[in-house]
């Protein structure tokens, strides 16, 4: 089962890194939607795999009587899960604010409402005011 | 304060304060000469680093205390000339300061006997000369010159600080005085750091190819070129190269660099100082000339040849500073430096002429001076080297001969001849305290040849011992019969006073020459100066290119090439053993996560790639519930519901997929292949992990203490508000900074009333599953600490409640329905958990440390009773950080769209 978390991760994190790279902001969002999934697996597993028994004490008792999932990466994760949504709703935001004020959400027109000194003088600046 | 009243007018006790320690020093030096000459070297030590056997280690024997009584003494001399000179600038205390700093850099160099040390000393010494070249920074030359000495000077130092480093390794210690000439000429290594120490030494005593900026250095003040250019800064080069004489000497490149370079930059020193018509840059090239002659004598291996070169450092330093402060009151009191308009001032600057006359017949070499014993002395060390010594003296009667005529120019024509006024009104001589240097100075060049002997075996004698590293004899008498120096001697007053007669015709001749030839590097260091520019421009325009996308697939394929890499040499390629067999439900999920992670890629829909996400979320959301993380599980489960809820809102108003073209082929093998490595890395570093041995310590003890430490059931919960709460905190914090960032972002815009939706099925379904929802997350919230559950878990339940609200029935409703701003609500939370974590400080525990109190507890059964703690109060202040920050997006993308 590990191998297919690993075999999973290692595909989330191909396919992150390709939308990562597209030249489309809406899908550089769904990159990082699906980088934090793989995030989050690649934790998971390398914490363990438990089936069933979540890691809860039970009453009447000082700890776990059997073997339970392992907490700690479960703690991590829970977390890091709120985080990325945060962090996926800024850049969404972003996005939208972007694509509002510059009319367009392809990263390379980005780069030039913003010119670098070597940037070809000619060409021309979209509009940045509203 | 005095300044006040006059800002650009120093006291006049400024000059003499400054000059008393340095004299004071002087004096002390001096008294340590009898010991030095007998033979002792005087030791200090202070460990510095000595894990690195670096020592703060100083030495006085004879050549550090030659150096240290030129600095000192001459010190003492330019200081109180200074005040005179500069007591109308406005930055006089900020050029003594540099003044000062600059000695005792020096001071330290000369004395400095480990070579750390002297490296440090070194580089300050070129740090406050830069500071001085560009004392008046308001001018771009002088900027120019300073930043040029910087380079040239400060490049040479880190080259010389290679050559030390090395020879420390390969002699076995840093102190200069153990080093071991034999092992250092067997090592290896051997050529490399005699070439590295002599670039170090050429670029500091201004050799060729490296001359350049010393005349350039002349922007400076006039006592800044008198007290650098004279006896300290340039020398320290000279100094070096003396100091290492006993370790290099014998090697031929050695030998063969120090006489070529030296020879030649004699004669170009002299044949420029020639041209010149401003009599400060005159000087300037003067001292190129001299540094020449040191430099070459420096190669001689016969004790003659170091003798000279000791002898002839004391006459120029004595000579040089005069003729400096000389120019300097010329300039001050006479009003130019330029020598075509001095003329006849001998009678309104008697005092003057009579040092500049002293110093210029030293400086020429005529008997009885000490430049004449110097000069003799010269040609003989000359024709006793080891390579080239016939050529060597031709080349040093060719640089003499000018050096008479430069002394002509510069002793007799400002003060013979008919009296000009046309510059200043009434030229006279300074006062006393711009005056007593020179005089002193030059008054010692011509006491030290009519009575050698007060420095020979003083002075010089123990010098000559030190950089021999053996006995010598030296005895300097003003009369050495008839011999080949002699005649040479003659020979050179004979083209001397020629080309001073001549002179006009001479310097035509000259400048035919000289303008032809690749004499300075100056347009050199231009151009590369400028190639570097370009060179830093170039190179940033392809490493900063501007676009993110490249940076991003630079990143990524250099981490997974170099963790790939490492993995497949350090045998980290592992599968792991006795893996848990999958399930059908496991695999089940992870097909279903696989198909949406492929659809988000490849659909040109929006729609399509928000459900694919949808089916990631879940099916991973199924395989933590499957693996016993119920809490995790439920709260990725209410994220994938927010993510929809946010999506539907905003997504639909970004433009479609299909509206840019797909990447070219190119582009898309390229970032194919990145994808594909950062996949494999993940994979493979997983995979090896799982191959390790687990380590459940942390684990055992967070199940066996959570219980009876912490009074939770639910471990997920307890780690989370009680043992890593300050961990939580932090990311709280990053939550609601998330979420005020983005309502910071979208805010400004025109609020556009926007129509709810409108379903009446919608909108009464919502009101009660909305009010169930916020009820649900009550319960949640309370329970956590023992059963699935928690702030966290509690918090999306109720953003989702009220983002329904906001959905069916608009922002407004949804804003009275909370109460509040989510932004007050975030931040509320904050300063909650932030409360809770530092009761428990202030209570005398660790930050974060819960508080607990007991209701109704019952001893005699074991019952501790209901606890109630800060950690609760931790716990709702999650929650309220929670349902404010993404309450605060919702609003803010849906009022804004």
């Amino acid at each position: 089962m590990d191998v297919l978390l690993a075999l999973l991760a290692g595909l989330l994190t191909a396919a992150a890194v390709w939308l990562l790279l597209d030249r489309s902001l809406v899908r550089v969002l769904f990159g990082l939607a699906l980088l934090g999934n793989a995030a989050n697996l690649v934790i998971f597993s390398a914490g363990r795999l438990t089936a069933g028994a979540p890691p809860i004490v039970p009453v009447g008792a000082e700890a776990p009587l059997e073997t339970v999932a392992n907490a700690l990466p479960q703690a991590l994760i829970l977390t890091a899960i709120v985080i990325s949504f945060g962090l996926f709703a800024f850049a969404l935001a972003l996005v939208h604010r972007a694509h509002k004020d510059l009319g367009t959400a392809d990263i390379d027109a980005l780069h030039d409402a913003e010119p670098s000194p070597h940037a070809d003088p000619h060409h021309s600046t979209p509009e940045t005011g509203r | 304060m005095a300044a006040a009243a006059h800002p650009s007018k120093a006291p006049p006790w400024f000059g003499p304060a400054f000059a008393l320690p340095p004299a004071i020093a002087a004096l002390l030096f001096a008294l340590l000469l009898p010991t030095v000459s007998g033979g002792t070297a005087h030791e200090w030590t202070l460990a510095w680093a000595p894990e690195l056997g670096v020592e703060l280690a100083f030495r006085v024997d004879g050549l550090s205390l030659l150096f240290a009584l030129l600095v000192t003494g001459i010190g003492a001399a330019t200081m109180l000339y200074a005040g005179v000179y500069m007591k109308e600038h406005p930055r006089i205390g900020r050029f003594f300061l540099y003044l000062t700093l600059f000695m005792i850099s020096m001071l330290g160099l000369v004395l400095a006997d480990d070579a750390i040390a002297l490296f440090v000393f070194w580089e300050l010494t070129t740090i406050t000369s830069f500071l001085l070249i560009g004392f008046t920074h308001d001018d771009p030359t002088s900027r120019r010159n300073a930043l040029q000495a910087l380079l040239v000077t400060g490049g040479g130092g880190l080259v010389l600080l290679a050559g030390l480093l090395l020879l420390g390794m390969e002699a076995g210690t840093l102190r200069l005085s153990q080093m071991d000439g034999a092992a250092v000429q067997a090592s290896a290594l051997g050529t490399a750091m005699a070439v590295l120490v002599i670039i170090g030494c050429f670029t500091k005593s201004a050799q060729f190819p490296f001359h350049f900026w010393l005349p350039n250095a002349m922007s400076a003040p006039t006592p800044v070129s008198a007290y650098l250019h004279s006896a300290t800064m340039v020398k320290a080069g000279v100094y070096l190269m003396a100091r290492f004489a006993p370790v290099f000497g014998d090697m031929a490149v050695w030998v063969w660099s120090l006489t070529v370079a030296g020879a030649l930059t004699a004669v170009i020193g002299a044949l420029w100082a020639l041209r010149q018509t401003d009599l400060k840059q005159m000087l300037a090239w003067t001292t190129v000339m001299a540094l020449g002659t040191l430099t070459l004598l420096l190669a001689g291996s016969e004790s003659v040849s170091i003798a000279a070169a000791m002898t002839f450092l004391v006459v120029h330093a004595l000579y040089k500073a005069t003729l400096f402060l000389v120019v300097g009151i010329l300039d001050h009191d006479a009003g130019t430096r330029d020598r075509r308009q001095l003329s006849g001032l001998l009678k309104a600057m008697p005092l003057t002429a009579a040092a500049a006359m002293l110093a210029a017949g030293s400086m020429a070499g005529f008997p009885p001076f000490l430049g004449f014993i110097g000069k003799e002395l010269t040609y003989e060390g000359a024709l006793a080297l080891t390579a080239l010594p016939w050529l060597s003296a031709v080349g040093l009667v060719l640089a003499s001969a000018c050096m008479v005529a430069v002394a002509g120019m510069i002793a007799l024509g400002p003060f013979l001849g008919r009296e000009r006024r046309s510059v200043a009104e009434h030229p006279h001589d300074p006062p006393f305290g711009m005056l007593i240097g020179p005089i002193l100075l030059a008054a010692m060049g011509l006491a030290f040849g009519l009575a050698p002997a007060l420095i020979s075996g003083s002075i010089v004698q123990p010098a000559v011992v030190a950089v021999m590293g053996g006995p010598a004899e030296v005895k300097l008498v003003l009369w050495h019969g008839v011999n080949v120096p002699l005649m040479l001697g003659l020979l050179t007053f004979a083209i001397g006073i020629g080309l001073y007669v001549f002179r006009h015709r001479a310097i035509a001749a000259v400048d035919a020459v000289v303008t032809r030839l690749p004499t300075t590097g100056d347009a050199v260091y231009d151009r590369s100066l400028t190639g570097l520019k370009w060179l830093a421009a170039a190179q940033t325009a392809v490493l900063q290119c501007g676009r993110p996308r490249v940076y991003l697939a630079a990143t990524v394929a250099v981490v997974a090439v170099a963790v790939l890499a490492t993995l497949v040499v350090g045998g980290g390629l592992r599968w792991p053993a006795g893996n848990p067999t999958p399930d059908l439900l496991g695999v089940a999920a992870v097909v279903v996560a696989a198909a949406g992670t492929v659809l988000v890629v490849l659909t040109p829909s929006r729609l399509a790639a928000i459900g694919g996400l949808g089916m990631v979320g879940t099916a991973i959301a199924v395989l933590f519930l499957m693996h016993g993380a119920v809490d995790v599980a439920t709260t990725q489960f209410l994220v994938e519901t927010l993510v929809v809820v946010l999506l539907a809102v905003a997504m639909l108003r970004l433009p479609p997929l299909t509206r840019l073209p797909p990447r070219p082929r190119g582009t898309a093998v390229r970032d194919g292949l990145i994808a594909g490595a950062a996949g494999l890395m993940v994979t493979c570093v997983l995979l090896a992990v799982l191959a390790e041995p687990f380590d459940r310590r942390v684990t055992d003890f967070f199940e066996a203490a959570s219980w009876p430490e912490a009074y939770g059931r639910n471990i997920v919960n307890v780690i989370l508000v009680d043992f890593r709460a300050l961990d939580t905190f932090g990311e709280i914090a990053v939550v609601a900074v998330a979420g005020l960032g983005a309502y910071a972002l979208l805010r400004n815009d025109r609020v556009v009333p926007k129509a709810p939706a409108d379903s009446l099925i919608l909108r009464t379904a919502l009101r009660g599953l909305a009010a169930l929802l916020l009820v649900f997350a009550l319960f949640m919230l309370l329970r956590g600490h023992n059963e699935p559950g928690g702030g966290f878990i509690a918090g999306l339940i109720a953003a989702t409640a009220f983002a329904l609200v906001t959905l069916g029935h608009g922002v407004d409703k949804a804003r009275r329905a909370v109460g509040a701003t989510p932004r007050a609500v975030a931040l509320g939370g904050l300063a909650l958990a932030l409360a809770a974590g530092l009761a428990g400080l202030f209570s005398g525990g660790a930050p974060f440390e819960g508080l607990w109190m007991f209701l109704g507890g019952d001893p005699a059964a074991g019952d501790k009773g209901t606890p109630l703690s800060t950690v609760l109060l931790f716990d709702i202040g999650v929650f309220l950080v929670v349902v404010g920050s993404v309450l605060a997006i919702v609003f803010a993308l849906e009022e804004e769209a």
